[in-house]
């Protein structure tokens, strides 16, 4: 394995770790976007209008479902409707479920997070003079941003594992060498390719921990210099638990 | 493959799938059994080590931070990565069961440590001192009332693990694996030229099927276990 990873044809040629790599993290990106796009807002509604818990109910039963059978079963639906040339007839699948993934951990933790905002802090923002729209935006949001951030990245685990089994259709991205290892019995690749995925897991999970530390307010977080006056931080032990799928 | 030399249910409709499964009944339960065990064995095996763990991260708080932040590492593992590397790691075959019991186990494990720590975190410390104050030993109240206390909050991370685990089992039938997961890849090769969907739905109805029989196992067996619970709620 090592010696597989150490030759430099296996990074740089065409279908190499490099482009496996870059089609990986956007096949990932894509579906982050688009699922935190719809259950960001989705979320952080109903946390504060308190109704609407049924979705989240929905969104969460999705979790029982197989990826890989929605997978296969997306693909062969809706390939003989996809014409042309190019990787959407798999690309379209993928991203399907991929989406279906992500959302149930953002909209949860948003949903948690809007509503575990202190009462009184609510009540202070509309002593305030606030709005409903500010104080879901400056007051709700910043509160809920260290769950929000725990469903995000709990989300971009799943997606990134996820976006493996993806190989098994004929897309690109690191499950390739994971299938074509097993399938052409060189474990070398196969084992490069697993671990280059969860390289590749925790090097995103780094990546949105150091924007947590710098987007949540310190009010929050508690993260004072030493010797300062610590508040309560708020608590993120309630997260709900993350899922693992793939 | 096995399956092509039969003769192939004439629906190729999702509707196909009663037919296609009275056709290959003695595979497909087979493959059931298999997904059944694979799913919930490691949940037990993996809240077994859970326990002790979470207890230790309670009991000495220094080992809280590493011991919580080691199992964050072991989820970012993708499945199919461990699947395929166990066998390395245990010295067992590529296809073997085995593979995916332990792997499953180490997620399981991963994801229960911290349930468990919390857990027993959750309660609340005047109920822990009426308890020494009543004269408990340390192992009474922990096994008498702590984790009692604490089953609810563990209760619901054994679901998350077990529904999970389902899905996951079907991730290993990709790579051959026998269990429900092979219900997708034959669907997979015989719709090659047009769709054939009856392995696939079938397959989709019994992994749904099972994940909820074994959720309401465990909401079952955590009612058994909380009695006080439901005289609370009146429910």
């Amino acid at each position: 394995m090592i010696a597989w990873l150490n030759d430099p044809g296996n990074w740089t040629a065409p279908g190499g770790i490099f482009d496996q790599l870059w089609s990986h993290l956007q096949y990932a990106l894509i579906a982050l976007v688009v699922a935190a796009a719809l259950a960001l807002p989705v979320g952080l509604l109903i946390g504060h209008a308190g109704r609407g818990r049924w979705l989240v109910t929905v969104a969460n039963a999705v979790r029982a479902l197989p990826v890989v059978g929605l997978l296969i079963l997306l693909y062969v639906m809706l390939a003989p409707h996809i014409h042309g040339r190019g990787d959407t007839v798999y690309l379209l699948p993928t991203e399907i479920v991929l989406i279906l993934l992500a959302i149930p951990p953002i909209l949860a933790s948003t949903v948690a997070g809007v509503e575990n905002v202190d009462p009184a802090v609510r009540d202070a923002a509309a002593g305030m003079g606030m709005r409903g729209g500010q104080v879901v935006r400056r007051v709700e949001l910043p509160n809920a941003l260290p769950l929000v951030f725990s469903g995000v990245r709990s989300a971009t685990l799943q997606v990134i594992a996820t976006a493996t089994v993806a190989a098994y259709l004929g897309l690109g991205g690191l499950g390739r060498f994971v299938y074509d290892g097993q399938a052409s019995q060189n474990f070398a690749e196969r084992d490069a390719g697993a671990l280059l995925v969860a390289l590749l897991a925790v090097a995103a999970d780094l990546v949105l921990a150091l924007a947590q530390r710098y987007t949540v307010s310190r009010g929050v977080s508690g993260r004072f210099p030493r010797r300062t006056l610590v508040g309560d931080p708020v608590a993120t032990a309630d997260a709900p638990p993350s899922t693992h799928t793939a | 493959m096995p399956l092509h030399d039969s003769l192939l249910a004439q629906d190729s409709s999702p509707f196909g799938m009663f037919g296609y499964f009275s056709d290959h009944r003695d595979e497909v339960l087979n493959w059931l059994w298999y997904h059944t065990w694979l799913s919930a064995v490691p949940v037990v095996a993996g809240l077994l080590i859970a326990l002790p763990l979470g207890w230790v991260a309670r009991r000495y708080r220094w080992t809280y931070p590493p011991l919580v932040t080691t199992a964050g590492l072991l989820y970012t593992i993708p499945s199919i990565a461990l699947f395929v590397a166990m066998p390395d790691i245990i010295g067992t075959q590529i296809l073997d069961p085995i593979n995916v019991a332990v792997a499953l186990t180490v997620y399981s494990v991963a994801l229960l440590v911290r349930v468990v720590a919390d857990g027993l975190g959750a309660v609340p410390e005047d109920v822990a001192q009426a308890a020494t104050a009543m004269g408990l030993t340390r192992r009474q109240r922990l096994l008498k009332v702590e984790l009692p206390l604490a089953v609810p909050v563990i209760a619901a991370g054994v679901r998350v693990a077990v529904v999970a685990n389902v899905s996951l089992v079907a991730v290993a039938g990709t790579i051959g694996v026998p269990n429900l997961g092979q219900l997708f890849t034959t669907g997979f090769q015989l719709s090659v030229g047009s769709p054939y969907y009856p392995p696939i739905t079938l397959g989709i109805v019994l992994c749904v099927l099972l994940a909820l029989a074994l959720d309401l196992l465990v909401v079952g067996g955590t009612r058994l276990a909380t009695p006080w619970r439901r005289a609370v709620s009146g429910s």
